[in-house]
């Protein structure tokens, strides 16, 4: 009887450890990768990031083309997506409530959340790179918008679920239809919620990098046209890490840790947003 | 009370400064009814654009291939003769060491923050896993290449190959070149970077879990882990598999961390230390650098093949999370 015991002891302290290894194993992983990009990337910070445009291998240089044509994209795929995004979400969350359609395009939304970001940069090559001829910007915004507005109808649905019911109703009861209830009542009691799905979103496509080799492709000068090709951080650094050039390298290590910076800074910043007391509702 | 008396205020409070009601009469109403309707289905047109631009695009290899590109392992631009046997081995061997990986890490992760971490450490734990999941794809790329490829090379890969180089069999699955790139590198980068996806939707599967069962079990003297290993994993075994699911979907798709450290070699190879390619890297690699219009083709019909496996994967993972939310727990 005592030898069961203390078998079974036995096995759960080794399970508990296995556990406990198998979470210090994660989370060292997490600040392998953090420690290096600090060390990496610091290296090579320095006000001429900002400043200089990417330099020919063997010059110094920084990487405000890069910097600015990311913005450019990130921003304008950002001003589409929302509100195509918020409007789906309320079809989902509203209109569509409980309705067979709905939990189709639930089902399809959720697909293209986890869908490889590289069949969206295949797709917007073969409906607008091809026929109009040349990369440009706005194809690559319009790949990342792909990417970007499953978040957004994810994000709005689930907040618009929160609303409770009375509110709708109590609109209702004052003579408000269904547009006006949702508009200045739904929006405004999710508005937190919703502006926090935009943020998550803006770090999800932020350092995307597939849909960008064949859309937006990359830049070697400065260029704000975005009916060209124009340069991007995500690119740049895939093309400067894979070079044979030290100056790039180091240009790509600095990219990356401004990328995931800016990653991290607006994942936490969503996080602050949601735990704001006013958000509670 | 007190929520309802600063609700309405704040309602009132807004009708009198914001246009708000400039939104109102039957115009806007039936206006934003179809706006939203239109942008719903314009995600059902999205998937179906990806299906019907993807299949126009690589229509010319498919006449040309047929079904043999499938399991043709010939990759050549010169001759401008292709076949994705290569391609999707490399995709699924290096999908499957992944879940390999993956698999018992972030179940161990989810157990640790649901069951066993003291309170204090358990939302930091769970930021940690998040910030895992943050981290863009060419960042892992660019460490694996320059951090982890070398170390993994000298401490790993020439150990190994030297210890299982006079057994048979084994020392042609571990003989190669000990540098680093290769297939079992980018298996390890790509179980590290889908271990938070699946970690986090298992933490939420498990949270499911009613504290009466497991209070049942503790009562009648179960440990820790019989309870995890005979109550817990029971109860939602189903949906754990969604979670592995959506992790191989991700696994399947992933593109530029593989692209970095994978070597890109379009040949069929037994050992798993040599270059190979997956079907996401070869199409990221070569699709700017195609010249010829078959071998664009060729490129996107591999996209295509990838489109319909993601697909598979990721329908059966909602097909199995869907039944514990359906349960109502």
């Amino acid at each position: 009887m005592n030898g069961i015991v203390a078998r079974r002891r036995v096995i759960d302290a080794i399970a508990q450890a296995a556990i406990l290894l198998g979470t210090l194993i994660v989370v060292g992983f997490l600040a392998w990768i953090l420690v290096i990009l600090l060390i990496k990337g610091v290296g090579a910070f320095g006000p001429s990031l900002f400043t200089v445009p990417t330099p020919a291998p063997g010059s110094k240089g920084g990487l405000s083309n890069a910097i600015v044509g990311s913005l450019l994209l990130v921003g304008t795929a950002i001003m589409v997506s929302t509100p195509i995004g918020v409007l789906a979400g309320t079809f989902l969350a509203e209109y569509g409530r409980g309705t067979k359609i709905a939990t189709a395009i639930r089902f399809v939304n959720d697909v293209l959340l986890a869908k490889p970001s590289i069949l969206a940069g295949l797709f917007i090559y073969e409906i607008i790179v091809r026929p109009s001829g040349g990369f440009s910007g706005w194809a690559g915004a319009a790949a990342l918008s792909i990417i970007a507005i499953p978040v957004i109808i994810r994000t709005t649905e689930d907040m618009l679920l929160l609303v409770p019911n009375s509110m709708r109703e109590a609109a209702h009861a004052l003579g408000a239809g269904r547009a006006r209830v949702i508009v200045s009542v739904a929006y405004r009691a999710a508005r937190v919620g919703m502006v926090t799905g935009v943020i998550l979103a803006l770090a999800r496509v932020a350092g995307e990098t597939a849909p960008l080799l064949f859309t937006a492709l990359n830049n070697q000068f400065w260029s704000a046209n975005m009916s060209g090709a124009i340069a991007n951080l995500p690119v740049t650094i895939f093309q400067f890490a894979m070079s044979p050039y030290d100056d790039w390298q180091s240009l790509a290590w600095a990219g990356a840790l401004l990328i995931t910076l800016a990653v991290l800074v607006l994942s936490i910043l969503s996080r602050v947003v949601l735990r704001n007391p006013s958000a509670k509702r | 009370m007190a929520d309802y008396a600063e609700m309405s205020g704040k309602a009132a409070g807004a009708s009198r400064r914001s246009p708000v009601f400039a939104f109102n009469g039957p115009i806007f109403e039936s206006v934003f009814r179809w706006l939203s309707i239109g942008a719903a289905v314009f995600v059902l047109l999205i998937l179906a654009g990806f299906f019907i631009a993807l299949t126009i695009g690589a229509w010319p290899a498919i006449v040309k291939f047929g079904p043999a590109f499938v399991w043709t392992s010939m990759w050549n631009p010169v001759t401008d003769k292709y076949g994705a046997l290569p391609a999707i081995a490399g995709t699924l061997t290096t999908s499957a060491i992944a879940i390999l990986i993956a698999v018992p890490l972030s179940f161990a992760i989810a157990i640790y923050i649901t069951q066993s971490a003291p309170n204090w450490l358990r939302h930091p734990l769970g930021i940690a896993v998040e910030l895992l999941a943050a981290i863009p794809s060419i960042i892992y790329g660019i460490w694996g290449l320059f951090i982890f490829a070398p170390v993994f090379a000298q401490y790993v890969e020439s150990p190994v190959s030297d210890f299982f180089s006079h057994v048979p069999l084994l020392s042609k699955v571990f003989a190669g070149p000990a540098i680093g790139i290769g297939m079992l590198t980018a298996s390890i980068i790509l179980g590290i970077m889908i271990l938070p996806f699946i970690a986090a939707v298992m933490r939420d599967v498990i949270d499911t879990v009613p504290a009466r069962l497991k209070e049942s079990g503790y009562a009648i003297g179960a440990t820790k882990w019989e309870v995890t290993r005979r109550i817990i994993v029971p109860y939602c075994r189903t949906s754990l598999a969604g979670a592995i699911f959506l992790g191989l979907g991700r696994a399947l798709g992933e593109t530029m961390a593989v692209t970095f450290v994978i070597g890109n070699a379009n040949r069929l190879s037994v050992s798993l230390f040599a270059p190979s390619n997956t079907i996401a890297s070869t199409i990221a690699n070569e699709f700017t650098e195609a010249y010829s219009q078959m071998h664009s083709a060729a490129l996107i019909e591999l996209g295509l093949l990838l489109f319909i496996i993601t697909f598979i994967v990721l329908v059966l993972a909602r097909y199995m999370l869907a039944r514990v939310a359906a349960r109502g727990v």
